[in-house]
């Protein structure tokens, strides 16, 4: 009896050394097998207590015995290869060990040319007041262009869209769209009233680039023709466009102005995006900054779009969207627009 | 148009804060772009003279001692270069506050102490000249101070003012505004003083008058007959000869008026024709009598090629354009002035004129403004024809144009000879004006009196027909007012276009982009999610840039324009290429070592005889791509394109090799080809075509006939079941012969393993050592899968050997 338990002593003894020397989780593997796995040297105590000169009283002590030396150092191993474990888990994390400002951007993002991206913004106001969008040709007749319009050959409003006229047909009959109102006689032809349109699209006038000028440049127009469709209209739509795409105090105003296509017609101002109407150096200290052009449909316009202007009455607004993208960018110089310099979409 | 406050208050008491005046002209589409407060900051400017100017040591400005007209002196230091002693100088004493708030205080300059400042014009807010100090005319003779001798405007007829007289006391300054006025082309009623005064007055319901001109006793001769050969140019014209005039300077009252309306003063008659014009909007033009052969006037319009030299000493050649110019003739039929346009400078009046021949006609709109067109000559007078000048106001003109030279240069007029041709001459007819349809487009609740009450007040006669409806006849200086809606614009304007109530109709459609915009949108999202940034090219090019790009542009390839403003805008773009190709330079050439673009937008090929005589317009998608490296070529071009039909779920487009696209590598550029049909290609410029738009890397290239992208083939939406089991890969690997595509392989492949292959991948191209000659290795990795079990060694097996087969035997290849 003596003997086993002088043995399982020692056993233990050099247990725990080995355990508490096994420097890695695989040695404590190794450790734990020679003392108490299946075939360990403690489970090898075991066979000692079938030696006949036992009593059964000592066998059952030294079993509890065996028993309680291999729990030990069963909680010991577990111990320790917790031990381990979270030291090799910080080695490990340690070495892994990563300088997360070191990281770039492989392949950075496009992006959308900012007339583009205020094309888009825009379109997506009206869309939310029910509107659909249309479009047609860039290359235009004449006709479209500015008879259908109200401007008949050789009336003096023509010469303000310095247009460009294209060696195609009969000389003087095919151009490239100084504005996108061509579009508003499409829709009218292709569809009966109701209509609720915008027509954005690309255009070109003859006009020498300078810091808010562009030969090529972006409209977009609005048209509603329906019954009853009134000035106040117009005036409320406007506001309320203005309102959801500049923002809540961003109204608008409305004063009298003069286009071949509308009757009665109107400039639209909105109050300043800089200064909020306080007056500052972007409106020039009145508190307002001119957008673009309005009016009622003028008959002659109904007419030619096929509509009885006693029936239907319609307003149609339009503005520039490059101007628009200068001033909400505080862009110093509209030509960088066409310049189409990565460095500057980067920018938006 | 300049208009001076004080001019408009001959017509209507304005008594108006300035400001709020502007603002009333702003609401009636007058629209103010500047105010000019003529006078302002002037209290403490006074007239001094310079004593003497000495140097100060070590710096640019100099000290000075300037008698004001105290007791001693004052020292004002001044950095200009041109103040001498003797001078008569403008002095801002201690106090002054000038224009824009600038306060004149005591201040150390240099060390030396400055009582106030000598003022440069620009100071002044009196001219533009900032170079050096306003030097002023006259020799000042009185006493040095106040109440002595009797100062009077400088330059006047004896010279003389007290020193520190105030400078605007002295100068004849009246305190007065100026308003910059931008007059709609609808208001040809509005460029003149009594216009705006009428309008106005209208709004702010005071009280309107445009007084008749004295009437003056008609004793002088009268003109001889004159001819109108062009009654359809000229429906009214009237000649009246004023004789025994006096040439010279007009008044200061009518310099000072016509100076502040921006015209310059140049003698009496010419001046008080100017001052007629900017009153009552009718242009006038005299001509020395003497100078005119015949002593009379024709009226016809230009045959080829005949030429006048204009009072701006220019020859204009007239004729030739596909209206007629309309001319003012002499009686030998010799052209003396441009109808409505500008006068000649044969008849022009000078300081010998004795008798003048008046012309106050009315000429057709439209023709007035073509010729001016034509010529590039835009003058007072043709501005106001092209707006329509009132028919019936010439008259008054001519009356006031007498009164004016009569009292102002002792003319004795005959009567006025009047020919006219009432077939031609504008007028207004009555306009059937129906309450229901303004309150129906204005959105506004006005009743017929509200109607009448707006329209009285600026001359629109109403007559009421019955309850609703009246007939409104416009003044005949209205000759924009032709349908119910203009005069509809005529009462918003007058109500207010700030007090119609806003309302928002709400359609009761869906507002929503189509599909094919939705695509578009999604495209270059999708494209900038790939780095790719959008561009947006000219619609015109140079010519030669479709040339350099490698595409024709031999007559009738391309489309031109007839009158370009500059030739690098001349041709429109057959292709997106060359303006994408110019924005990949313009970035290199920036040191980006990446250029990736794209535009979406329209190509304008000749017509065909379908779309005749409209260009062959087609919305095309073009990206390129270039990397200083060399790495953005065509196989970088590939996988944009293949991130991009991903993207859109397309299949079934083929990329078919081409040698032959222009202005494309010829081994480096395959067609998008969809069921044979060729769609766009995929490859990468021509190094040729690079080197010549500047660029000496690689430039890889998509391009897609966006229209087509509606038809091409998509991968189905239906969902397909993904499999619970698992799945097994094979790994083959051939030697093919170098012509055949990889894609050929694959589509193999996929047949051959059926519908238990989920996937076949390229993974390896090898063709290093060990390589059969004009063969290469392709390696592809085989996924397997079965929907309802785990598939068996055999069944593998048996794919493997399928797909092999299949290889084998299709192509000219074998299992490595």
């Amino acid at each position: 009896m003596a003997g086993v338990l002088s043995d399982l002593d020692s056993v233990a003894k050099e247990g725990q050394v080995a355990v508490d020397g096994a420097a890695t989780v695989d040695e404590l593997r190794v450790v734990e097998a020679e003392f108490v796995g299946k075939k360990g040297r403690i489970g090898g105590l075991n066979r000692l207590l079938g030696n006949p000169s036992l009593t059964v009283d000592d066998r059952r002590a030294a079993g509890a015995a065996i028993q309680a030396v291999r729990d030990e150092l069963i909680a010991r191993v577990e111990q320790r290869r917790a031990a381990l474990a979270s030291a090799e888990r910080q080695a490990r994390l340690g070495s892994e060990r990563l300088d997360l400002t070191e990281v770039t951007l492989d392949r950075p993002r496009g992006h959308l040319h900012l007339v583009n991206q205020a094309r888009n913004a825009l379109e997506d106001v009206f869309i939310g007041m029910g509107y659909v969008v249309a479009e047609g040709p860039e290359v235009e007749t004449d006709w479209y262009s500015f008879e259908a319009l109200n401007f008949p050959v050789g009336h003096p409003a023509r010469d303000g869209f310095d247009t460009l006229y294209l060696n195609l047909g009969e000389p003087g009959t095919m151009l490239l769209r100084p504005h996108t109102s061509p579009v508003q006689i499409r829709v009218m032809q292709a569809q009966a009233p109701p209509i609720y349109a915008v027509m954005p699209g690309r255009t070109y006038r003859k006009d020498t680039p300078d810091a808010r000028h562009n030969p090529n440049f972006q409209q977009i127009e609005g048209l509603a023709v329906d019954r009853g469709i009134s000035f106040g209209d117009l005036a409320g739509t406007i506001d309320a466009f203005t309102r959801a795409y500049f923002g809540a105090d961003i109204g608008s105003r409305l004063r009298p102005a003069s286009f071949p296509f509308t009757e009665p017609s109107a400039e639209f101002e909105v109050a300043c995006v800089i200064c909020h109407g306080a007056g500052c150096r972007t409106c020039s200290g009145t508190g307002w900054i001119e957008l673009g052009g309005c009016g009622m449909v003028h008959p002659n316009v109904l007419r030619a779009g096929g509509l009885d202007p006693e029936e239907y009455s319609g307003f149609a607004f339009g503005f520039g969207i490059d101007r628009l993208a200068q001033m909400h960018h505080n862009i110093a110089d509209m030509r960088v627009l066409n310049d189409n310099d990565i460095r500057f979409a980067r920018q938006f | 148009m300049l208009v001076p406050l004080s001019w408009l208050r001959d017509f209507a008491a304005f008594d108006l804060d300035p400001t709020e005046l502007g603002r009333v002209f702003d609401s009636l589409g007058m629209v103010v772009e500047g105010i000019q407060r003529i006078g302002e900051g002037l209290d403490r400017v006074v007239v001094g003279r310079v004593l003497d100017v000495t140097p100060i040591e070590g710096a640019r400005v100099r000290r000075t001692l300037v008698d004001i007209g105290g007791a001693e002196p004052e020292q004002i230091v001044c950095g200009a270069d041109n103040v001498g002693a003797g001078q008569l100088v403008a002095v801002a004493r201690l106090g002054a506050v000038l224009p824009g708030d600038f306060v004149i205080e005591r201040r150390k300059v240099r060390g030396v102490w400055s009582n106030g400042m000598i003022c440069s014009a620009r100071e002044l807010r009196l001219g533009e000249d900032a170079a050096g100090i306003m030097v002023l005319a006259g020799v000042p003779n009185g006493p040095s101070n106040h109440g002595e001798g009797e100062p009077g405007p400088l330059g006047g007829e004896d010279g003389t003012v007290a020193l520190g007289t105030p400078f605007a006391l002295a100068m004849g300054i009246e305190a007065d505004v100026v308003y910059d006025l931008a007059i709609e082309t609808n208001r040809p009623d509005a460029n003149s003083m009594a216009g705006v005064a009428r309008d106005a007055a209208a709004k702010l319901g005071i009280a309107f008058a445009l007084p008749p001109a004295r009437d003056v006793e008609r004793t002088g001769p009268a003109a001889r007959p004159v001819a109108v050969e062009a009654p359809e140019l000229c429906p009214r014209f009237t000649a009246t000869v004023l004789d025994g005039v006096r040439v010279g300077p007009s008044p200061s009252w009518l310099a000072r008026r016509l100076t502040l309306a921006g015209m310059r003063p140049i003698s009496n008659l010419v001046d008080i024709s100017n001052y007629v014009m900017l009153e009552r909007g009718q242009p006038t033009h005299p001509y020395d009598l003497d100078k005119l052969a015949g002593r009379t006037f024709g009226v016809r319009a230009a045959r080829p090629g005949e030429t006048v030299v204009t009072l701006d000493g220019a020859e204009r050649r007239l004729g030739l354009g596909a209206s007629p110019d309309c001319l003012i003739c002499d009686g030998d039929d010799v052209a003396v002035g441009i109808a409505g346009v500008m006068g000649g400078a044969s008849s022009e009046i000078d300081d010998a004129t004795t008798a003048v021949l008046l012309e106050a006609a009315h000429f057709e709109r439209y023709a007035v403004a073509r010729t001016s067109k034509r010529l590039a000559l835009r003058s007072e007078a043709s501005a106001r024809f092209e707006r329509g000048v009132d028919p019936l106001g010439i008259e008054a003109a001519v009356a006031r144009f007498v009164e004016l030279a009569t009292d102002l240069a002792g003319a004795e007029a005959g009567p006025t000879l009047v020919v006219e041709y009432s077939g031609h001459i504008p007028y207004r007819r009555p306009i059937t004006v129906r309450t229901a349809k303004v309150n129906a487009l204005l959105g506004t609740h006005l009743d017929d009196g509200d109607i009448d009450r707006l329209l009285a007040p600026i001359e629109y006669l109403s007559r009421p027909v019955a309850p609703g409806v009246r007939e409104v006849t416009p003044p005949s200086f209205r000759l924009d007012s032709e349908i119910e809606e203009d005069v509809i614009e005529e009462v918003a304007r007058h109500h207010g276009y700030d007090r119609i109530p806003l309302t928002v109709p709400r359609p009761a459609q869906v507002g929503r982009l189509t599909a094919y915009q939705r695509e578009r949108r999604s495209v270059r999202d999708v494209l900038a999610g790939l780095g790719l940034t959008e561009a947006l090219t000219g619609l015109l090019v140079a010519p030669g840039d479709h040339e350099r790009a490698g595409l024709d542009e031999s007559d009738g390839a391309v489309v031109t324009a007839t009158d370009p403003s500059a030739k690098e805008e001349s041709v429109l773009r057959a292709s997106l290429r060359p303006g994408l190709l110019k924005a990949v330079a313009f970035n290199l050439s920036k040191r980006l070592d990446e250029a990736r673009l794209f535009e979406l937008g329209h190509t304008f090929p000749p017509p065909t005889p379908d779309t005749a005589p409209r260009p062959d317009e087609h919305e095309w998608l073009t990206i390129a791509v270039a990397a200083a490296n060399g790495a953005a070529d065509a196989r970088e071009a590939t996988r944009v394109w293949l991130g991009l039909a991903d993207a859109l779920r397309l299949e079934d487009v083929d990329l078919v090799a081409r040698g032959d696209e222009p202005g494309m590598h010829p081994t480096r550029t395959a067609a998008l080809s969809v069921d044979g049909r060729q769609v766009g290609v995929v490859g990468e410029i021509d190094p040729a075509v690079a080197a010549a738009f500047g660029i000496d890397t690689r430039v890889g290239v998509v391009e897609l006939l966006f229209e087509a992208l509606a038809e091409l083939p998509r991968r189905s939406d239906e969902q397909k079941p993904i499999s619970r089991y698992p799945s097994s890969d094979i790994d083959l690997a051939f030697w093919v012969d170098e012509p055949v595509p990889a894609a050929a392989v694959e589509h193999v492949l996929v047949a051959a393993g059926g519908d238990l292959l989920e996937w076949a991948r390229l993974f390896d191209v090898y063709q290093g050592p060990g390589t059969p000659d004009r063969r290469r290795g392709l390696a592809y990795r085989l996924r397997f899968v079965a929907l309802d079990r785990t598939l068996t060694d055999a069944e593998l097996a048996g794919a493997r050997r399928r797909c092999i087969d299949a290889v084998e035997s299709a192509l000219a290849a074998t299992l490595r």
